[in-house]
C-alpha cells in the first residue's frame, strides 16, 4: 500500500494569497494512499525540508508530493531532501501550483480547487513512481571553440590553461576576428591591435591549442561529453607545412583589385594572401572566387592559366590540386563564439529585413559604416591611418555620425539596442578631432548608452575636450548633392528641422548576427531568437549555457556585446567547460526513454521521429548467431526525455522513466473521479 | 472585381484636367468602374481636426454606398480622398468602438472593407496593359528617352500603416507605372519631401521655398517633367513655379501620371487636359513629338532608300 507525503507551501504570498494552502493539505489527507499532509510558509528553507525528512522517516513514505513552484526551480532541493532521508530522489514529485495556479488566478476559491486537482494528480502519479538510478557518462576531456575572434580566442586559452586540449575553429584564413580591424578601444583609445596579436600569437604557439583556420563545422554527432564533430577544412590551395610565409607569392599575383574584406571593402589585396600583416598563422589562402587560375578552370578551359604564384614560390607550397577535407573531432564540450557582422544598410536585404535607402549607403561613396571609418583610422588601413574620404581622398572637414541605424528600429525588423554603437561613435568623434584639429564632428543620437566601467567619462571627454557636437535627433535623408553629402535630420531638443552639409557620413549599423548562425545552431541543436542570437539557457542565472548540455554561448553571437563583455563571457564558458572536465564521468538524469524488446515490432518509427538522433536500429539474435528480427534501441546518453517516440510508438512499446502511460493516465484519471 | 470610382471634388474643379486624363486613360485601358452614387465630400483636411468621428463618417459613408453598389474594390484619383478613404477603413478595423458608433452616424449598416486604389497603384497594375498600348502603336514612340521624376509627396505613401504603399521613404511604384510608359524615371533625391501642402495660400512664401528645392533638385538629376498623383502636389508645383525659379531658368512642366500615361498610349494633349497648367508643357511635347518624327524619319529612311532600290 502507497504511503504518500504531500507538502503544501505558501511561497510567501505567491501562493498563499490566492489559494488557501491549509485547505489544499486537509484535502489531501483524505486521499486515498496519502499518509501524510501539511501546509508551510516557505517548503524550500531549511525547516520546510526538515519537515518533509522528517515525515519520510517518521511515517515510512513511500512517496512524495511538494505542491510549490515549478520543478524548473527546486526539484533538485526537495529530491535531494528527500534522499537524505533515505527516499529514491525520483518517488519525490513537484506539483507546480504556483506558475500554473496562483500567479495566474485571481478567484481564491477555484484556485483553491484547482491547486487540489493538481496536488491530486501528481499524488496519483506518485504511486506509480519506480526507484530510479542516475546515469552515468563518460567525458572526453577535450573541447572545441568555433570563432577565432577575441571571445573564442579566450575561451580557447583560458580552457587550454586549465590543462585540457581545446580544437579552436575559424572560418577565416585568420584568427583575430573583428577586433584585429579595429583602430583604438573605448574607454582607453589603446590600440586594439596591440593588445589582441599578443593573445593570437599565444593561442597559435600553445601546446594545447589545436589551431583550425579556413575551416567550419559541417556536422555534430553525439551529446554532451562525447561529441563527434567533422570539420571542412576549406582548400587553402596552399601546404601550410611548406610555407614559410615569405609573402613573395601575393607579391606575384596579378590580381590585386579583389575588394579586402579585412579592410571593409576600402582598399584591396590580391588573390592569393593573408587578410592582414599581423595574421596568424601567416600562410596565405587562394581565394578560388578571384583567382584567373581558378576562373578558367570554373568556366571549362582546359589550359593551366596563370599559376605565377606557385612559380614564384621557392618552398613549392602553393598546391591548386587541394580539396576540401572533412575531419572528425571528438570533444566533450563545445563553445559557440562565432562573433557578429554588421547590417548591410542598403535597400536589398536578407531575412525580411529592411533597408535604409534613403541613407544612400552604397550609392554615395562618401556614406561609410563604422567598420569602415574604424579601417580609415587604423595605421594599417587603406589611408595608413589619415582621415581621408574615399571619393576624392579629401580629408573631409565635417564628418556627421549617425547612431542607430536599424538598432532599436522595429520598423527594419530590429528591436534591440546594438550596445556598442554610443561608445564607438564617441571614439570615432574623439579620434577624428585628435587627427583633423579643425574638422567638425556632428553626432545623431537617440540616447547615449555609456553604461560600463569608465563609458560614461568617455563620451563626456568627446563632448567636452574634443568638441563633438551631439544633436538628438534621427536623421531622415542623406543624398549627394554636388561635392557635399546633404544630412537632413531633425534636432528634437532645439526643436527645428536641421540639414547639414558634410562631407563623409559614418553609419552606427546594427549588429547582426554572423550569415549562417541559423544553420549552425541547428548544427548543435541550439536555440535562437528572431534576430539569430543564440539563446542562452536563462538570461540571468545561466547567461553562457544554451539549451543543448554541453554547448556553450560567447560574445556578440548570443546578443551585440563589446570586448570586456565577450572576454569576460568567454572565460566564463571556459570555467562551464572545466567544471564540466573537471569529473570522471557525468551524471545524468535517468528520465529517458526505454523499449521492450520484447513487444516491439521493429517498425522504426521511433528513429525517424527523434530530434536527437538516439534511437537505433538493433538486432536481435538467436543462440547460433542469426539475425531473427530488428527491433529500436534508445541510447540513454543521447535520449532527452521528450517523449516523441513514446507517443508514437505503434506498439506501445516505448516508456519514458518518470512518465510512463500508467503514470499519465492516472493523472488523468484522478481529475476524473475527483470533482 | 468591381470597381467603384470615387472622383472627389477637385478632380470637377480645380483639377479639371486630373479628372479628364484620369477618365481617358480609365477608357483607353479597358478598366471598367461606375461612379458611386450620390458620393458626399470625403472629410479633406478639414473635418477630422474638428472631430474624429466625422473624418471618419463622411468617407465612411462613401464606403459604403460603394460597397451597397456590389464594388469590392474603388478608386480615389485624388490623393487626399484616397488617404481620408484608407484612413477611415483603417480606424474602422484597429477602433472596435468607433465601428460600434458609425451604423448609428452614417444610419445604415458598416461598409465591408474594400481594396481601395489610388491612381499610381491602379496604373501599375495595369502596367501591362499600358506597356502592350505603347508598344501597338503605329506612330514613333512619344515619350521615348523623356525623363521624368516621379514626385509622389506625403499623401500616397504615408502613414505606411495606413496606405501599405510599398515603401515609405524610397517608393518606386510610380516608377514602375512610368517605365511602362516607355519614358525614362529619374534617380533623385526629393520624390518624398514636402511640397507645402494646403499652405499654398495662407503661407505662400513657405510653399515657393519648399516646392523650390523639390523643383531645382529634379532638374538637377536630369529631369524633363515632374510626374504627380496629387491634386495639392501639383497646383503647389505648378501654379507655384513662377515664383519659384528665377528668371532665364527653363520652367520644369509638371504633369499628372494619368497625362503621361494618356500620351504614351496615344491619346491628345487636348483630351488630356494638358493646356490647363500654368507651366506650359507645350514646347516640351512640340519637342518630343520633333524627336519622335525625326527618329520615325531617320528609320523609314533606309527601308525608303532599299524600295527605291
Amino acid at each position: 500500500m502507497a504511503r504518500v507525503g504531500v507538502f503544501v507551501c505558501h511561497c510567501g504570498e505567491n501562493i498563499a494569497r490566492t489559494v488557501d494552502c491549509a485547505a489544499v493539505a486537509e484535502a489531501l489527507a483524505d486521499h486515498p494512499g496519502v499518509a501524510h499532509a501539511e501546509d508551510y510558509k516557505y517548503m524550500c528553507s531549511d525547516p520546510g525540508q526538515a519537515l518533509i525528512k522528517r515525515a519520510i522517516i517518521d511515517k515510512r513514505l513511500t512517496g512524495v508530493v511538494v505542491a510549490a513552484c515549478s520543478p524548473h526551480m527546486h526539484e533538485k532541493t526537495f529530491r535531494r531532501a528527500a534522499s537524505q532521508a533515505g527516499l529514491n530522489p525520483f518517488l519525490c514529485e513537484m506539483a507546480n501550483i504556483r506558475e500554473h495556479c496562483s500567479w495566474i488566478h485571481e478567484d481564491r476559491e477555484a484556485a483553491t480547487a484547482k491547486a487540489t486537482d493538481i496536488a491530486r494528480t501528481i499524488a496519483e502519479k506518485v504511486k506509480h513512481n519506480v526507484p530510479l538510478e542516475t546515469i552515468h557518462i563518460p567525458v572526453t576531456k577535450r573541447a572545441m571553440v568555433i570563432g577565432g575572434g577575441i571571445a573564442g580566442i579566450q575561451a580557447a586559452l583560458d580552457i587550454a590553461d586549465g590543462g585540457h586540449e581545446v580544437v579552436l575553429v575559424e572560418k577565416d584564413a585568420s584568427i583575430g576576428g573583428h577586433m584585429a580591424q579595429l583602430s583604438e578601444t573605448f574607454p582607453t583609445l589603446d590600440c586594439s591591435q596591440c593588445i589582441l596579436t599578443p593573445r593570437m600569437v599565444e593561442a597559435y604557439q600553445h601546446p594545447n591549442i589545436k589551431l583550425m583556420t579556413w575551416s567550419e563545422v559541417d556536422s555534430v554527432d553525439g551529446y554532451i561529453g562525447n561529441f563527434k564533430v567533422t570539420v571542412r577544412k576549406k582548400a587553402r590551395s596552399v601546404d601550410a607545412d611548406v610555407c614559410n610565409g615569405c609573402g613573395d607569392c601575393m607579391a606575384a599575383c596579378p590580381n590585386r583589385r579583389t575588394p579586402s574584406e579585412f579592410d571593409a571593402g576600402l582598399g584591396t589585396r590580391s588573390a592569393i594572401y593573408v587578410p592582414f600583416p599581423q595574421a596568424v598563422p601567416n600562410t596565405p589562402v587562394i581565394d578560388r572566387a578571384n583567382c584567373g587560375r581558378f576562373k578558367a578552370i570554373a568556366k571549362g578551359i582546359k589550359k593551366e592559366v596563370c599559376g605565377k604564384c606557385a612559380t614564384a614560390c621557392l618552398k613549392g607550397a602553393i598546391d591548386f590540386t587541394q580539396q576540401d577535407e572533412l575531419v572528425t573531432e571528438e570533444v566533450g564540450a563545445i563553445v559557440v563564439a562565432t562573433g557578429y557582422q554588421l547590417y548591410s544598410i542598403g535597400r536589398e536585404q536578407p531575412e525580411g529585413l529592411k533597408g535604409y535607402g534613403e541613407y544612400g549607403y552604397g550609392e554615395v561613396p562618401d556614406v561609410i559604416d563604422g567598420l569602415q571609418f574604424e579601417r580609415l583610422a587604423s595605421a594599417s588601413g587603406p589611408t595608413a591611418g589619415e582621415i581621408r574620404r574615399p571619393s576624392d581622398g579629401k580629408a573631409p572637414q565635417t564628418i556627421v555620425f549617425v547612431h542607430c541605424v536599424g538598432s532599436r528600429d522595429p520598423e527594419k525588423g530590429m528591436s534591440y539596442c546594438s550596445k556598442i554603437c554610443c561608445m564607438y561613435n564617441a571614439k570615432h568623434a574623439m579620434l577624428y578631432r585628435h587627427k583633423v584639429h579643425d574638422g567638425r564632428a556632428v553626432l545623431f543620437y537617440m540616447d547615449v548608452r555609456a553604461a560600463g566601467k569608465g563609458y560614461d567619462e568617455f563620451t563626456r571627454r568627446a563632448v567636452e575636450q574634443d568638441g563633438a557636437e551631439y544633436l538628438r535627433g534621427r536623421v531622415s535623408r542623406i543624398y549627394r548633392d554636388g561635392d557635399v553629402v546633404k544630412v537632413v535630420g531633425y534636432d528634437t531638443l532645439g526643436h527645428e528641422p536641421v540639414e547639414i552639409d558634410a562631407d563623409m557620413v559614418v553609419l552606427a549599423t546594427a549588429m547582426r548576427p554572423q550569415p549562417g548562425i541559423k544553420e549552425l545552431a541547428q548544427t548543435l541543436s541550439v536555440s535562437y531568437d528572431e534576430h539569430g542570437f543564440i539563446n542562452e539557457a536563462h538570461p540571468k542565472l545561466r547567461p553562457v549555457e544554451t539549451n543543448t548540455a554541453g554547448v556553450f554561448v560567447a560574445g556578440a553571437c548570443q546578443a551585440p556585446r563589446d570586448i570586456p563583455d565577450s572576454v569576460a563571457m568567454a572565460s566564463a564558458t571556459a570555467a562551464k567547460v572545466l567544471a564540466l572536465f573537471s569529473n570522471a564521468e557525468l551524471e545524468r538524469e535517468p528520465a529517458v526513454a526505454a523499449v521492450n524488446e520484447a513487444t516491439c515490432i521493429g517498425c522504426l518509427t521511433c528513429e525517424r521521429v527523434c530530434p536527437y538522433g538516439a534511437v537505433e536500429a538493433k538486432e536481435i539474435r538467436d543462440r547460433a548467431g542469426n539475425v531473427v528480427r530488428m527491433v529500436a534501441s534508445i541510447n540513454p546518453g543521447v535520449c532527452q526525455g521528450c517523449g516523441t517516440c513514446q507517443a508514437v510508438c505503434l506498439s506501445k512499446s516505448i516508456e519514458l522513466a518518470t512518465f510512463t502511460d500508467e503514470q499519465i493516465h492516472s493523472e488523468i484519471e484522478a481529475l476524473a473521479f475527483w470533482p | 472585381m468591381t470597381l467603384a470610382y470615387y472622383p472627389g471634388c477637385s478632380l470637377q474643379g480645380t483639377s479639371r484636367e486630373f479628372g479628364e486624363s484620369f477618365l481617358a486613360v480609365v477608357e483607353a485601358l479597358h478598366i471598367e468602374m461606375t461612379e458611386i452614387d450620390d458620393w458626399n465630400c470625403c472629410g479633406a483636411s478639414s473635418a477630422h481636426p474638428v472631430s474624429r468621428d466625422l473624418g471618419v463618417a463622411l468617407p465612411a459613408r462613401n464606403l459604403a454606398l460603394a460597397a451597397e453598389m456590389g464594388a469590392d474594390e474603388l478608386v480615389a484619383p485624388c490623393a487626399a480622398c484616397y488617404s481620408r478613404l484608407a484612413a477611415a477603413q483603417y480606424h474602422l478595423a484597429a477602433d472596435t468602438d468607433l465601428a460600434a458608433r458609425m451604423p448609428g452616424i452614417l444610419g445604415r449598416p458598416l461598409p465591408p472593407a474594400l481594396r481601395i486604389h489610388n491612381v499610381v497603384d491602379l496604373l501599375a497594375l495595369h502596367a501591362p496593359r499600358i506597356e502592350e498600348l505603347v508598344a501597338a502603336r503605329v506612330d514613333p514612340p512619344l515619350l521615348k528617352d523623356l525623363r521624368v521624376a516621379a514626385y509622389y509627396g506625403c499623401l500616397l505613401v504615408r502613414p505606411n500603416e495606413v496606405t501599405g504603399f510599398d515603401d515609405a521613404e524610397q517608393p518606386t511604384t510610380m516608377e514602375a507605372v512610368i517605365g511602362a510608359a516607355g519614358a525614362s524615371p529619374v534617380a533623385w533625391n526629393m520624390a518624398v519631401e514636402c511640397c507645402g501642402g494646403a499652405f499654398s495660400i495662407s503661407r505662400t512664401q513657405s510653399v515657393v521655398r519648399l516646392g523650390r528645392r523639390i523643383v531645382a533638385d529634379a532638374r538637377a538629376h536630369g529631369a524633363q517633367a515632374i510626374a504627380v498623383a496629387c491634386p495639392l502636389c501639383h497646383t503647389n508645383l505648378d501654379l507655384r513655379q513662377a515664383a519659384m525659379t528665377g528668371r532665364g531658368k527653363e520652367p520644369l512642366p509638371v504633369l499628372y501620371i494619368t497625362e503621361l500615361v494618356g500620351l504614351a498610349v496615344g491619346l491628345s494633349p487636348a483630351e488630356l487636359g494638358i493646356k490647363r497648367h500654368f507651366v506650359d508643357a507645350a514646347p516640351l511635347l512640340a519637342e518630343l513629338a520633333g524627336k519622335a518624327e525625326a527618329t520615325a524619319a531617320s528609320a523609314a529612311a533606309p527601308a525608303a532608300a532599299k524600295e527605291r532600290a
